[in-house]
Formats: structure tokens, sequence, C-alpha cells
């Protein structure tokens, strides 16, 4: 028999955390296939945020870093500067990236840290229990927005790939989806893009996933990928948005 | 080697070199400008790194990185400063990692003042930030015992696997006085000795994958950490108490005063001495641990009257000096919160009213 | 032929394989149940099985194995 899938052994065999449903676990896979792929296991160093993903270091079969929540970019600017030659990302969720991190998150491109951060955004706080995110969308409601998000009061969701493609260090930044099978072998191929682009030196790279939270939607895996569709994908277009040659 | 004019932050910095710190990241504050600016200048010509972070949080957290991976690292900065860092000191202490970090202090609370002072005395030496922890703290009282104790710091740093903070007052970071510098020394990452620190790793190597983490969810788990945390306090405790005396072993009074204060401290001392007044000083090097059995032995010996304690701050180590004594003899407090030093005049006025009994 | 492994107690019946699946191969089961209480999936036809191992990319717990002749 030939293997048309396994699992890949850049990921430990830690069970995850994860809700059932939820896209980390796809997310942790594509990322850690790339480093795989590329050959770089041995110089991979991982920073885990503080969010949903603060087990990263438990998944990710590398050297591993937990971070303070929003300093990920930092921590791993740390670890690149002593050791240039390692291939260094972190993993960063939106409060962390998009909240508590900007300016983190913002000064790392902007020196064009020569890292790769995947970001996942789900409009949602997870790990506390579904409170209101930077990135949560005009209506939602959350806990912290219980009568939905009201852009008077407390502003309009924060496009970070946008925001972070106008920066000149960055090199490479893409927003993608895990909404379909197309759609996630396009989030590899961006993921494997921004780890190529670091290891080629040209500077900052990013991905932006959107990525569902079934528990904090309160929506079963299956309703939450079509409100991610209908909802998400609009108001966050995918594709490309910056990439220096 | 010969004697050279040097100010203290400039100082500090080429000591910090010269103990094999490769990594310094930092953010300019006043009255610690100078440990940057120096660093941005030298670090390119030994082939090290200095980065300018875009704050004292970030500044930190790569400090975080950098330990990590096993290299020497420094960050420095003045009191609000660091306060700003003492998220990260926290997430360091917790991932047992090794630092020096600098604190050229100045007057607080808030913005306060860009002169000297002693305020962060608390927050050096309890830790500072969330949770039990502390820092190893180094208090110079001059520009030369700055460059003595950085080799020092790093070493204890490294043994201990914790933050070392050399907390150095206003004035020993802007002052000019003559320095020996010791001989550089090449720091390299061994393996063997820190096999915690994330160099690389492979399935199959016989190390295990380096995890820089100061997560515990586990009740168990982190009362394991904090068990191995506390007994490396008690070692360090029981080694690396640092401590100068000063003045008449027979004094009738005993002064406890660190930093630049000390200093002010002796010269009162000399000055009491042609008077006929026999006072003695136990200048704590290291805040913490503090000189614990020192000022015990002292101010229970027969001859000792009291003690004074001298600080530029509103009496912070006070507190120890008083847990110290125990109740053996009166304690006072000589000094002022902000920046105004205490002079040689009033300190002495204060030793002789203690002398005679008066309060 | 192609062989579907199905690591039943990674698996936390969230269907995303079923719906992934371009031949409805898959359900979650209603009578099996995992160590953590969930249904997992499994697959109920998988002679028609093309090995496209959509399942397997969409299942967030790298649960699914795919091999084939």
């Amino acid at each position: 028999m030939a293997v048309v899938f396994e699992k890949t052994n850049m990921l430990t065999d830690a069970p995850f955390h994860y809700c059932p449903g939820c896209t980390h676990g796809v997310i942790h896979r594509l990322a850690a296939e790339v480093v795989e792929e590329m050959g770089l296991q041995e110089k991979a160093v991982g920073v885990a945020p503080v969010g949903c993903a603060v087990f990263a270091y438990r998944y990710f079969n590398c050297d591993m870093f937990e971070a303070a929540h929003g300093r990920a970019p930092a921590v791993a600017t740390g670890v690149k500067r002593a050791r240039p030659d390692a291939c260094v990302f972190t993993y960063q969720g939106d409060g962390d990236l998009a909240s508590i991190g900007t300016a983190e998150i913002v000064h790392a491109a902007h020196r064009g840290e020569k890292i790769t951060t995947i970001f996942v955004n789900n409009a949602i706080y997870g790990m506390t229990g579904g409170q209101m995110a930077p990135t949560t969308l005009v209506g939602q409601k959350t806990s912290t927005s219980p009568y939905g998000r009201d852009k008077d009061w407390c502003g309009a969701p924060i496009r970070m790939s946008e925001m972070l493609a106008t920066i000149e260090g960055a090199a490479f930044i893409e927003r993608v989806a895990l909404n379909n099978n197309a759609n996630i072998v396009k989030a590899k191929k961006a993921i494997r893009k921004a780890f190529e682009c670091q290891m080629a030196g040209k500077g900052f790279s990013m991905v932006e996933v959107l990525s569902t939270c079934p528990t904090n939607w309160g929506m079963n895996p299956v309703e939450a990928m079509k409100w991610l569709e209908e909802n998400m994908i609009p108001y966050y277009p995918l594709g490309n948005f910056r990439e220096v040659q | 080697m010969a004697k050279i004019l040097m100010k203290g932050n400039e100082a500090i910095a080429e000591a910090a070199i010269r103990a094999g710190c490769r990594f310094f990241f930092g953010y300019p504050i006043t009255p610690q400008t100078e440990v940057p600016e120096y660093m941005a200048a030298r670090m390119p010509e030994i082939g090290g790194c200095f980065l300018q972070a875009e704050s004292e949080v970030a500044a930190i957290n790569m400090v975080y990185g950098a330990a990590g991976t096993g290299v020497r690292v420094m960050t420095s900065s003045s009191s609000p400063g660091v306060s700003l860092k003492q998220e990260g000191i926290s997430y360091i202490a917790g991932a047992e990692l090794p630092c020096v970090i600098i604190n050229v202090m100045r007057g607080g609370p808030g913005l306060g003042g860009i002169q000297a002072s002693q305020g962060d005395y608390f927050q050096s030496t309890r830790g500072g930030g969330h949770g039990d922890y502390r820092c190893i703290v180094y208090a110079p009282a001059s520009v030369q015992e700055v460059v003595d104790l950085m080799g020092v710091a790093f070493d204890a740093a490294d043994q201990y696997r914790c933050p070392a903070m050399i907390v150095a007052d206003g004035i020993i970071g802007q002052m000019m006085e003559p320095v020996e510098l010791p001989e550089p020394y090449e720091y390299k990452v061994d393996t063997e000795k820190k096999p915690w620190a994330a160099t690389g790793w492979k399935p199959g190597d016989k190390k295990e994958r380096a995890v820089i983490n100061s997560l515990y969810i586990e009740v168990d788990e982190l009362h394991e950490l904090n068990t191995r945390l506390q007994a490396r306090y008690r070692e360090i405790e029981k080694n690396e108490v640092r401590y100068e005396v000063y003045g008449d072993e027979d004094a009738e009074l005993v002064v406890c005063a660190y930093g630049t204060v000390a200093r002010i401290c002796k010269a009162a001392i000399d000055e009491l001495r042609d008077k006929g007044l026999k006072v003695k000083l136990i200048r704590p090097i290291t805040l913490w641990p503090f000189p614990v059995d020192c000022v015990k032995a002292a101010a229970e010996a027969p001859e000792v009257k009291a003690v004074l304690t001298v600080e530029l701050n509103a009496g912070q180590m006070l507190e120890d000096v008083k847990l110290a004594v125990n109740g053996a003899k009166p304690v006072e407090f000589l000094g002022n919160p902000g920046s105004k030093m205490p002079t040689v005049e009033e300190i002495c006025e204060k030793l002789l009213a203690m002398s005679k009994g008066e309060e | 032929m192609v062989r579907i492994t199905i690591n039943e107690e990674l698996c936390k019946g969230c269907s995303l394989c079923a719906r992934a699946c371009p031949k409805q191969i898959l359900e979650i089961s209603r009578d099996k149940l995992n160590a953590k209480g969930y249904h997992p999936a499994e697959p109920v036809n998988p002679e028609a099985c093309i090995a496209c191992a959509s399942c397997a990319r969409t299942c967030p717990d790298v649960a699914i194995r795919i091999e084939r002749e």
C-alpha cells in the first residue's frame, strides 16, 4: 500500500486539546508539513502565543518557546538575532497579535525581521471563553459584546494583513481560509512561500488564516464553516497583499 | 591593565561585553541611555547584536528569546522602563532562563524625575512582577564595582538559571571614575552545560527538544516548578550574599546603606570618628540575597546601641534590616523618597543624636 | 483499493471530514463512543473512495490516514 496521506513527523503524538471542529489543528498541520518538507525541522524554532494555541509547544516537534501574551514576535526576534540561521516562526491568534501584541507585530514587520508569523483569525477570544476580539465583526455577539459589536462604541474590526502590507519590511503577507479543500491547498502554498521568504532573508512574512471557533460562535463545525464563508470572507478578503520578489 | 576614566553607564556596557555578553536589547530612557548608545557603537565591532526595541516590553521579551538559545544577553533601563519589563522578567524567572538586567534607578513614582534614586528596592528584591520569584540583585557603589560585578552577575545567572539584576542609582550611571577593566571573556554556548537551550533539535538526538516555557497548568506541576525555584533561591541565599563592612569593629552604632548613599555614610563615619563616635557601616552588595546574618550579628553585639538605615527612598531596605535585627536593637531611618540625597551633615547629626539616646 | 484508517481515539466527531468528502463515504458513528466521549467518524462505503484525501486534509485532529494499492 502506498501512503497517500499521513501525519507529519513535525507534529508530536500529543493529541490536540482543541474543541471539535476547531481549525487550529489544520493550521498546525500545514505549518508543520511545510517545515518538514523544506527540511527545516532541525533549524525550526516556534514561538507559541497566549490564547487557544498556548499549548502549541506540545504539538510542534521542534525547539519551542511559549511567549507572554502578544510578545511572540519580540521573543522570535531575540531567537532569530541569536541564531540567524534558524527558521523561526510565531503562531498567534487575533487577541494575541491584533490586540495586546500590535506593537510587537508591527515592529517585527517594520524591522523586516526574518521570521514567519502564522496569524489565526477567528474573530473571537477562544481560550477565555468567547469575548470580543479586535477582529470580531460588526454586529457579532460575544460575551463582551452581548448586543453585537457596536462600531461607534468600539470601532470596526481590524484588518491586520492590509495594515501590515503597507510596511516596507514586510516581504510576504497573504490571507487564506480553510473552508474547502482547494483553500486548504492554497493555504499551505502561502505558508510555504512565507517560510521560503524567511529562509531567503527577504524580510518579515505572515499568513493570516481565517479560522472557525464553533464552540464560542455557538454553532456546529459545519455551520461555523458556512458562517465563515458568508460573513468573514466578505469582510476579510482572501489573497496576497504583499510579495517582495 | 591600566586604569581609564569612564562614565558609569559606558563602563556597564563595556564590562558586559567583556563578560561575554553579545546580545543587547534596549530602549532609551534617562539616566541609562549611554548603555544602549555604547552598545550600539561597540556591538557591531565585535560581531555582537545591539537592537533598539520598540519598547521596554519588547526588549525584555527579546532577551527572553535570546536567553532561551543559551547566549549571554542583557537589557538595561531606568525605573519606569524597568516597571514595563516586569512582565517579561517574571516569564524569564518562570522559564528558568539566565540574563542580566540593569536598572539605573531614578526617582518615582510615575515619571518621577531623572535624578538618582533607590526607590526600586522593593521592586527589585521582591521579584517585581507576578508570582513567587526572585532576581539576584547587586547594588554597586562605584563605577569600578559595577565593572567587577558584571562577570559575577552573568555567572550567577547562568549557574542558577535566573535573572540577575544590577541596580545602580543614577549617580553611578552618570558619574565618571577611574576603572580597571577585566580581560575580555569569549562566551560560547555549551550544550552540555545548557541542555535546556534551544540550539536546534531533530528526532533521534540524545537531548530532548527544547521547550522554553513557564506554563504549568496542572497544580502539581506548577508546585514542582515553584519547589524547584524556592530550593534554588535557598542555595542563592546560602552562597551568594555579598557585603562590605566599613568602620570601627567596636562601634556603638551600625549604619546600613548601599550604593552611592553608602559612600556618603562612609564620609559621615570618618567625620564622626574624629569626633569620638565609633560607627560601623554594613553595605549590602547583594540586596537579594540580603546579608541577614551579618546585620543580625552586628545588631546583637553588646556594645551596639542602635541601627540606622540610610536610603534614597522612603525606607525600603529598612524592612529587611528590621527583619534581620528582629527587635534586638532599635532601628531608625534617615532618607528621602524621590531624589533628595541625604547629606553627610544630616547623617552625622542623626547618628550623634542616636548616640545620645535622643529620638 | 483504498484503505482509510481513522484514529478513533483522536476523532472528535466534528463532521468536517464528512462535509469534505466528494463521495459521501464518511459518517459520524451513532453507536461507537471513544474514550473522550465523542462519536467518531467512520467510512460507510469505503469501496467508493477515490483517495483524494480531502477528509484527511480537513481533519483538525489529523486523525485520518489514507493508503492505496
